[in-house]
């Protein structure tokens, strides 16, 4: 309830915020929509000396088409997401994904940029980027760089953005014609986050045969994997319902999955396992022009 | 007895009067005093179940800003925190306000840290260093009985803090010996934790002129605790102290207890002659509140030949937790075993309860207490019967319920309870048919064809209400009386203040009792005034819990409504010039029989009593009256759930998709009110049957401590529910009224077990303990399909 006490800054611009981060190092903590970094205040389990807050920081926020991809600019918050028009029409798994997150308080504070650079392992996002395979831009003292999203997630609560960079943007490519995508998710039955969660993005071609498949899951482990040996099943095949059986079956291979209340290895195995067929049967469904 | 003779408002499902303040953010909570020099109080709680304590150092602590004072078990000078509930040969263990010596479970107070600002507090808190040598710890109740257990209290052996049975053993056991069929379940009720939306919360200001200590706290029943904490914990005189519970915003059983912090609190105010506040953090809710349930039981129930009960034998470990909470004993005791009857005729049954000391928080009073256990081990056990038996779970329900008894005349079950008055059949059939029973399971039927796995839960509920008769609570143990007080005090201009000592934490007394009051007198609800939760302006009373308030807080107000009525009609009578007998009181005024011109208000009769120039010879001026009813017995509320659901056999998860309460609470002061404590039961009945759970490592770590672990119901996951009463007037009190506080909570829980076991008859699954998660779930289903 009570955080130990900190200094305040408002930065006006993204290379304020850096310079903040240079200086103050370790003792800072950027702030986006606090709720992940306020909780945890709370319970005095994070105590920066320092909140540099990125509320204030303009151009952070909003969604944009940039060629053949989305923008996410990373104060997004995820009600923006939920309700996007344009991604609604174009990239509907991220809103709909987005409508998973929490509650509406939840939605409406907390948002993509600060979801994905805190990198909760049972967080929703980092499945559906890692199906889509997007793009980060992220901005530091020698200037904006580029990762992949198979590059980003590190391990427990880790990305590649260092101590003093930003996470800028989230770059999701517009899938062609013929693809469709789903995030499944069983979630908590307190928290709501993703006990598992599974994203499938499949494109599919005239005759049924599947021409590219990405599948991300969250949940189960330390943190959100690309699963190789599902997309494996996948890419390349008809997808009947022995091909994808086959191929969900193989949703937990690479997966460090962690027993906890919530159910035991193998329960949270099967559970990926389960789900993986679920959203690929769905992906399907909406890559073959169903809703 | 007093009689209740309106119809108008009694029974309106009037809007709650007390909403608009509670929804505008203009309620006036503990949290909200403010007084000047207010200190702030942070405690520093034991990490560990069961530890020695070998040093507390509070220099660094001393050193924060803003820390004004750090106390120590040492530094305190307060009595025990008592146990307000005695069995025989009970072995009650020290309960210090202060850990001390010892800590014995996670997040008892070790040291109070008390600051300028809360921050400060806090930040002291971190700063106390407290060396401990970890001892093992035990958190379940019959691996506490083990010998070789790891022992809490070197004078209580094997950790068993009482043993006590009721019923009939020889009887019992005659029964099992001619059974045509016994069924035997092993079970467990497991452990919940209370979460009121406001936690509790209190501000102690000692006034050093007058020696008067002022209370605000978050109590259920404030005069419980001045009694408690100035005559056995401050020893200090009842009238210097003063107990304020104002708004409370929940309690569910938790803040009917005497804490520590209070009591640390009121003795810091006194030690610094300042003001103390403290307001739990959700964290210290879920570690030291008391906690429910927590029940490891073997039933057996034997049956003849025509499937009607012959026998029950019920045994149980009751967790206690690592100190006896304020009625603690009375929980598993006389709240649980005379319960095991229900609805049922079972002729003999013999109950055998271990009280038990764990290195867990305390575990009292939550909501149901005691009756949800009982309730939920017969209602399991009888589907489980059902199953064995081979005939319909309603049906065997049916064929063993009780007859009706509506005259008066009681049905004693061999459990000492004798119930008030009881039509169960018509709930029943009432439940079945808007649950549409029959065809429910044909569609059960259909879709287990496909692989849907639809569940049918049917539920029956008996509960004792409205504590107590006294005398009868003082031969079982009980440290105090339960009557109910109720003042009424008549203004002058006719409007009326009530005082009762019951306690409204959400139960809307403030609407209700103004709903009697307008009813018997006559006069607008904006006339009625109901002030409860001040011990300075209310006479003693015993608060709220039970589901006591209105039939017994009720029915005290409803006595001395008839006194002051009384005292009018004389007034009245000697105004008009005619006999008493003649007069009619009706709408708000007195007129004589036949001539309805003449006539004088309530308004009018009431002026008169206090200018006392024209009253009866030798009247006192003045209207007012103070009532105390107790009850002869206690209610017993009754009536049948159903619930269907649908289990996803793949996932284990399940769906509640439909849920029908019928129940009999006697006569309703506002059925709206009682439709919302009946929703809200409803919902903490299944939460406890599908997610919640305060559990335990084996060594006594608690692993649900946030409200990110522990799983409360949330509104998108329950239906709408379809309620419906039957309606049996309780013949113990001048109302009618037997209590609807608590029902939702007693039947919900085994009605969505079973319709969940139910779902899963098909792999044979026969039992799985609660809470239904899951992966409990997905592993009985694999292991049956293996
Ligand atoms: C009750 C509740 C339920 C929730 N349920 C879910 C759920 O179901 N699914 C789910 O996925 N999440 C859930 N969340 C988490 C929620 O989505 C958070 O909002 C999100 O994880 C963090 O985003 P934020 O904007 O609040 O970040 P903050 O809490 O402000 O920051 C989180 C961390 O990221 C860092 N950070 C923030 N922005 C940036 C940036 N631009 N660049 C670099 N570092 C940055 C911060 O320094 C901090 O360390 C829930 C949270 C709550 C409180």
């Amino acid at each position: 309830m009570y955080p130990a006490s900190f200094d305040y800054h408002t930065p006006g611009s993204v290379q304020e915020a850096i310079s903040l981060l240079g200086k103050l190092r370790d003792d800072a903590k950027l702030l986006a929509g606090g709720h992940s970094l306020i909780p945890m205040m709370k319970l005095r389990l994070a105590q920066p000396k320092h909140l540099i807050d990125l509320r204030k920081v303009p151009g952070l926020a909003g969604i944009r088409e940039d060629g053949g991809s989305i923008a996410l600019g990373a104060m997004t918050t995820h009600w923006q997401v939920e309700s996007s028009k344009l991604l609604q029409a174009k990239i509907p798994v991220v809103s709909d994904a987005a409508g998973m997150i929490g509650d509406p308080q939840v939605r409406n504070l907390g948002t993509i940029g600060g979801s994905l650079a805190h990198a909760d392992p049972a967080a929703d996002m980092p499945a559906v980027m890692i199906a889509l395979g997007v793009e980060f831009v992220i901005e530091g003292a020698r200037g904006r760089r580029t990762v992949k999203v198979d590059d980003f997630f590190k391990g427990l609560m880790m990305t590649a953005v260092g101590p003093d960079e930003i996470l800028v943007e989230i770059r999701v490519p517009v899938p062609p014609a013929g693809s469709g995508a789903a995030y499944l998710k069983f979630p908590h039955p307190a928290s709501r986050f993703a006990v598992v969660g599974v994203c499938a993005a499949l494109t599919v071609d005239g005759k049924g045969i599947c021409t590219k498949a990405g599948v991300g899951v969250t949940g189960a482990g330390t943190k959100a994997v690309r699963a190789k040996g599902v997309e494996a099943g996948l890419a390349g095949k008809a997808l009947d319902q022995a091909a994808i059986e086959a191929a969900a079956a193989k949703a937990a291979d690479g997966v460090d999955v962690q027993a906890d209340l919530q159910g035991s290895a193998e329960y949270k195995s099967h559970l990926l396992r389960v789900h993986a067929r679920r959203a690929i049967e769905a992906a399907l469904g909406r890559a073959k022009g169903g809703k | 007895m007093a009689t209740a003779t309106g119809t108008r408002l009694f029974g309106a499902p009037e809007k709650r009067r007390e909403d608009p303040r509670f929804i505008t953010g203009r309620g006036q909570y503990v949290d909200d005093v403010k007084l000047p020099g207010m200190t702030h109080a942070a405690f520093v709680r034991s990490p560990h179940a069961h530890a020695r304590l070998k040093r507390v150092d509070a220099a660094p602590a001393r050193a924060v800003p803003g820390v004004v004072a750090v106390y120590t078990a040492l530094d305190l000078k307060v009595g025990a925190l008592p146990c307000g509930w005695m069995l025989p040969n009970i072995k009650v263990p020290p309960r210090p306000a202060l850990a001390s010596g010892k800590v014995r479970y996670v997040g008892e107070p070790v040291a109070v840290v008390v600051g300028e600002t809360a921050y400060a507090a806090k930040d002291g808190a971190e700063a106390v260093r407290v060396e401990y040598e970890a001892l093992p710890g035990v958190s379940d109740p019959r691996k506490a009985h083990d010998k070789g257990a790891p022992q809490l209290f070197d004078d209580i052996p094997q950790n068993q803090c009482f043993y006590w049975t009721i019923g009939d053993k020889t009887a019992t056991e005659a029964a099992f010996k001619s059974a045509a069929k016994v069924v035997a379940q092993p079970l467990r009720n497991q452990r919940l934790i209370p979460n009121a939306i406001e936690p509790r919360a209190c501000v102690a200001s000692y006034a050093p002129g007058t020696g008067d200590l002022t209370l605000w706290v978050t109590s259920q029943n404030p005069h419980v605790h001045r009694l408690l904490m100035a005559a056995f914990i401050l020893g200090i005189p009842e009238t210097k102290m003063r107990v304020i519970a104002p708004d409370v915003g929940g309690g569910f059983g938790s803040k009917i207890f005497v804490y520590n912090e209070e009591v640390v609190a009121a003795w810091a105010s006194k030690a610094l002659a300042r003001p103390v506040k403290w307001t739990a953090e959700r964290r210290e809710s879920f570690l030291n509140d008391a906690h429910g349930r927590d029940h490891v039981t073997e039933v057996e129930m034997a049956f003849d030949r025509g499937g009607k009960i012959t026998g029950l034998r019920v045994k149980t470990h009751a967790n206690l937790g690592a100190y006896l909470s304020t009625f603690a004993p009375l929980i598993p005791s006389y709240l649980y075993g005379p319960l095991l009857s229900g609805v049922y005729r079972i002729p003999a049954i013999f109950c055998e309860v271990w009280g038990m000391l764990t290195t867990t928080a305390p575990v009292d009073a939550y909501r149901g207490a005691g009756r949800p256990e009982a309730t939920y081990l017969l209602e399991r056990t009888m589907d489980r019967a059902a199953d064995d038996l081979g005939v319909d779970p309603a049906e065997l329900r049916r064929q063993n319920l009780i007859l009706p008894f509506t005259s008066g005349t009681p049905y004693q079950t061999p459990v000492a309870f004798a119930y008030d008055s009881g039509n169960y059949e018509p709930a029943l059939n009432r439940a079945l048919e808007l649950s549409g029973y029959a065809k429910a399971r044909r569609e059960q039927e259909e879709g287990r064809k496909r692989g849907r796995y639809i569940g049918i839960g049917v539920s029956t509920y008996i509960e004792a209400c409205g504590p107590a008769p006294s005398a009868v609570a003082g031969s079982l143990g009980a440290g105090a009386g339960l009557w109910e007080s109720g003042q009424v005090r008549v203004h002058p201009t006719g409007a009326v203040t009530v005082y009762t000592g019951s306690h409204s934490h959400g139960q809307g007394h403030e609407t209700t009792f103004a709903q009697l009051v307008a009813d018997q007198l006559g006069i607008p609800m904006a006339q009625v005034e109901i002030v409860h939760g001040d011990t300075a302006q209310i006479p003693f009373g015993m608060g709220t819990y039970g589901s006591r308030s209105a039939c017994v807080g009720g029915s005290a107000i409803l006595m001395s409504l008839d006194k002051v009525k009384a005292k009018g009609r004389k007034i009245a009578a000697h105004l008009l010039e005619a006999n008493e007998q003649d007069l009619v009181f009706e709408g708000g005024k007195w007129s004589v029989k036949g001539s309805p011109g003449k006539a004088k208000t309530w308004g009018e009769v009431s002026l008169m009593a206090y200018l006392a120039h024209n009253l009866p010879q030798g009247m006192e001026p003045g209207l007012e009256a103070t009532s105390f009813f107790d009850p002869p017995n206690f209610t017993f509320p009754f009536g049948a759930h159903v619930a269907v659901v649908e289990v996803d056999a793949e996932t284990g998860q399940t769906k509640l998709l439909k849920y029908v309460a019928v129940d009999d609470v006697g006569r309703v002061i506002n059925p709206m009110i009682v439709d919302g404590m009946v929703h809200g039961g409803i919902a903490q009945g299944v939460g406890q049957a599908l997610w919640e759970h305060g559990v335990y490592s084996d060594d006594g770590q608690l692993l649900a401590a946030t409200m990110m672990d522990y799983a409360l119901p949330k509104a998108d996951q329950l239906p709408s529910y379809e309620t419906e009463r039957t309606v049996t007037p309780s013949p113990v009190n001048p109302l009618g009224i037997k209590g609807a506080g608590e029902t939702g909570t007693i039947a919900a829980t085994p009605t969505v077990a079973n319709a969940v076991i139910d779902a899963l008859a098909p792999f044979g699954i026969a039992h799985i303990d609660m809470p239904l998660t899951p992966d409990k779930i997905w592993k009985a289903v694999t292991a049956a399909r293996k």
